[in-house]
């Protein structure tokens, strides 16, 4: 089974790699920070929004019959999807209706979410993502490290060599305006030829029926804009209220996302043009369910903003495909165990618990609290390690005796025996890269009793 | 005001210069600290490794040990946080909750309750201040930069009380250092690596001590540094603010 610890491992088996994927972050959350500084009331347009989601979310049901009303009543058809693998064959059925075996498709983590290019493709159908950065990823055959940034693992030398093989650039390409251009070129011959392509749903707006879509290339409007068949893939959680709450969501998205101040297009589709066929998918996944915990539901006010990754200093340490999911980073370690909790039992550990992420969330999730949370579903449920099991009951047992605690204490025993970063290991890691300090001759605790009393 | 010191299982055993420090700065404020011999630990190494449902035998002795107290002090922004989210026990709630309302981090006390505007100490050095996490974003004892919010910073407003205390700037100011626990261990390679990088920003800015409000952050800190023979040293805050002496131990 993938575990995170292993997969950052051998992501630092590359230092100077990790320090470059570091520093490209952490300038973007500094981007963040400066967008962010700028607006005076921007912690009340946190709230603002995280009030509209918490609204949304609790009263799901009726926001998401008003938006089916309102769109059937605009011309889209609707459909509704349990899970990953329906949401396929939907798509599926749509292209097979209009014969149909070549689609182009827009960012979308949803679609990452159900595997969905693979599932086409076992069927036949080819599928192209015109993002560049999820392009890159595509012609690589790797999955995005980031939700808002698929390819930021990649250096652009890098990228240059996947467009040589592929595209066919010059050999030694790595200037980003002519890597830019090739894919362009390349891209545009896929719009005008496609005739279905699949988007995404930043938001959707219950009062109107209508979809926004937020994107820096305009690549959806081009696929959706040439194409015959419109599909429009969404989470049910990306409902807001009324059109007039936009004016929140997408002063907040971009800039949490890159510091940019809006998207270059937020494009809203609401009805399909003459002649053209809107369809519009709704996802549960795992929502419901997830809806259903307590502890963990108001994580579905995510609006995929990924500054909880650009911050997280484990995220930048680690890279997006140690998280082993489609949605990386602190969001993504405590949405992924709500679909399998034994497959992601490690997310949840791979946290210090900074809290930086649940400050810069722009809808502010308590995302270290739910990582806290979740660590204790996870133990209760049994997915935790046996050894580490028995090494806690006998810490807790010893931190609960104080003559116990005493004895074991002599010249720092305890400490060495059962403090976390001794537990559970005969080769204690700590010791690999780092020193412990040598135990002092007396504890407080025998200094006090000789000084004070 | 009867205040009791709670001295975490680690620093009792590891740093008794630091717990030292701290008793004798809060005498030095005309208070009567007790401190109950029958202590151990505030109960995080278990509940952040998800055992918090193991904890009952600590928190209960915890509950028990502190209970006459009007406050409860500790040298440590981490363990404070955690006392005041989780304490709990099944036999004495109401007390145990309560309780948390009482629990404060060292700065904290020194700044909101007991109001210190002077500090007769004096430390000639250039000093890195580690904003450790919980203090910081859990307990609010500075601002942290994730916020569009006006800046303070208790730690550093006492550090500025102390005579010669040149505070440096960091390049950034309030990253995490990667000890989290468990995590030191469980994820050593992403640990190390976040605690090397802390290192260098404050060995960069030409520090001579990194001080913070937590010895957990500082003991993963001091192992690196030790370990790449740096002549960067850690130092807690209260050693600074009591004025450094020669070892007592
Ligand atoms: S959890 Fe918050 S910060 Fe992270 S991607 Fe979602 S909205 Fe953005």
């Amino acid at each position: 089974m993938k575990h995170h610890a292993d997969l950052a491992e051998v992501f630092n088996k590359d230092e100077e790699r990790v320090d470059w994927h570091d520093e490209t972050l952490w300038w973007v959350r500094q981007k963040r920070d400066k967008a962010s500084h700028q607006i005076p009331d921007w912690e009340e347009l946190r709230e603002t929004a995280s009030q509209i989601k918490l609204n949304v979310l609790s009263d799901l049901a009726n926001y998401l019959e008003q938006f089916e009303k309102q769109a059937i009543a605009n011309g889209v058809t609707v459909h509704w999807a349990a899970d990953a693998k329906e949401h396929n064959q939907i798509v599926h059925a749509i292209l097979q209706e209009h014969g149909i075996t070549q689609m182009v498709k827009s960012k979308s983590m949803l679609t990452e979410e159900c595997h969905l290019n693979h599932y086409l493709e076992e069927q036949g159908i080819g599928v192209i993502d015109s993002d560049l950065g999820e392009r890159i990823v595509q012609l690589a055959n790797e999955p995005p490290s980031h939700i808002v940034l698929p390819c930021i693992h990649k250096k652009k030398e890098e990228i240059g060599e996947i467009f040589h093989e592929h595209l066919g650039s010059k050999k030694g390409e790595d200037d980003p305006q002519i890597l830019t251009e090739t894919a362009r070129t390349h891209l545009r011959s896929t719009f005008l030829t496609r005739k279905a392509a699949l988007t995404g749903v930043n938001f959707a707006v219950a009062e109107t029926g209508e979809f926004v879509v937020c994107t820096n290339e305009g690549n959806a409007d081009m696929g959706a804009h040439l194409a015959d068949v419109h599909i429009a893939s969404m989470g049910i959680e990306k409902l807001i209220p009324q059109r007039k709450h936009l004016g929140v969501f997408l002063r907040l998205l971009t800039r949490s996302a890159t510091g940019q101040p809006i998207t270059t297009y937020s494009s809203h589709f609401k009805k399909p043009r003459p002649g053209q066929q809107m369809h519009l998918i709704l996802v549960d996944n795992g929502r419901s369910i997830q809806l259903g915990r307590e502890d963990f539901r108001n994580s579905l006010k995510c609006i995929r903003c990924g500054a909880c990754m650009n911050t997280c200093p484990v995220y930048r340490r680690s890279g997006g495909h140690s998280y082993h999911t489609a949605v990386a980073g602190p969001i993504g370690s405590i949405l992924a165990p709500n679909l399998d909790m034994k497959q992601y039992a490690d997310l949840p550990f791979a946290s210090t618990l900074c809290g930086s992420c649940s400050n810069v969330c722009p809808v502010k999730i308590d995302i270290h609290d739910q990582l806290y949370k979740w660590r204790q579903v996870i133990i209760k449920e049994g997915y935790g390690d046996k050894k580490k099991t028995l090494a806690m009951q006998a810490m807790a047992f010893t931190l609960s005796n104080p003559s116990a605690y005493r004895i074991a204490g002599k010249a720092g025993r305890v400490v060495m025996k059962y403090a976390p970063f001794a537990v559970n290991n005969s080769l204690n890691p700590w010791y690999k890269q780092r020193d412990m300090p040598k135990p002092p001759k007396q504890s407080f605790g025998e200094w006090y009793s000789e000084h004070r009393k | 005001m009867k205040v009791g010191l709670f001295i975490p299982c680690y620093v009792d055993q590891f740093y008794p210069n630091a717990a030292i420090a701290t008793l004798e700065l809060l005498e030095k404020q005309g208070i009567a600290v007790g401190y109950p011999a029958r202590q151990t630990c505030c109960g995080q190494p278990m509940a952040n490794s998800g055992y918090e449902h193991l904890t009952e035998g600590c928190n209960s002795l915890f509950v028990d040990n502190f209970a006459g107290y009007d406050y409860i002090v500790t040298p440590s922004g981490s363990c404070a946080l955690h006392l005041k989210e989780h304490l709990h026990t099944k036999k004495n709630n109401g007390v145990a909750l309560g309780m948390r309302k009482k629990i404060y981090e060292l700065t904290e006390f020194l700044t909101d309750v007991l109001k210190v505007k002077k500090l007769d100490a004096k430390f000639p050095h250039r000093v890195g201040l580690h904003q450790s996490c919980h203090g910081q974003r859990g307990l609010k004892l500075a601002q942290m930069t994730e916020l569009t919010a006006a800046p303070f910073s208790k730690p550093a407003a006492l550090l500025g009380m102390v005579e010669g205390v040149e505070l440096v700037p960091l390049t950034r100011p309030d990253e995490c250092c990667g000890f989290g626990g468990t995590f030191c261990v469980a994820e050593e390679a992403v640990s190390v690596k976040m605690g090397k990088d802390r290192v260098a920003d404050h060995e960069q800015n030409g520090a001579e001590y990194i001080t913070a409000a937590d010895l957990s952050c500082l003991m993963h800190m001091e192992g690196i540094l030790h370990r790449k023979n740096s002549s960067v040293k850690v130092i807690h805050i209260a050693e600074i603010l009591n004025g450094v002496k020669e070892e007592v131990v």
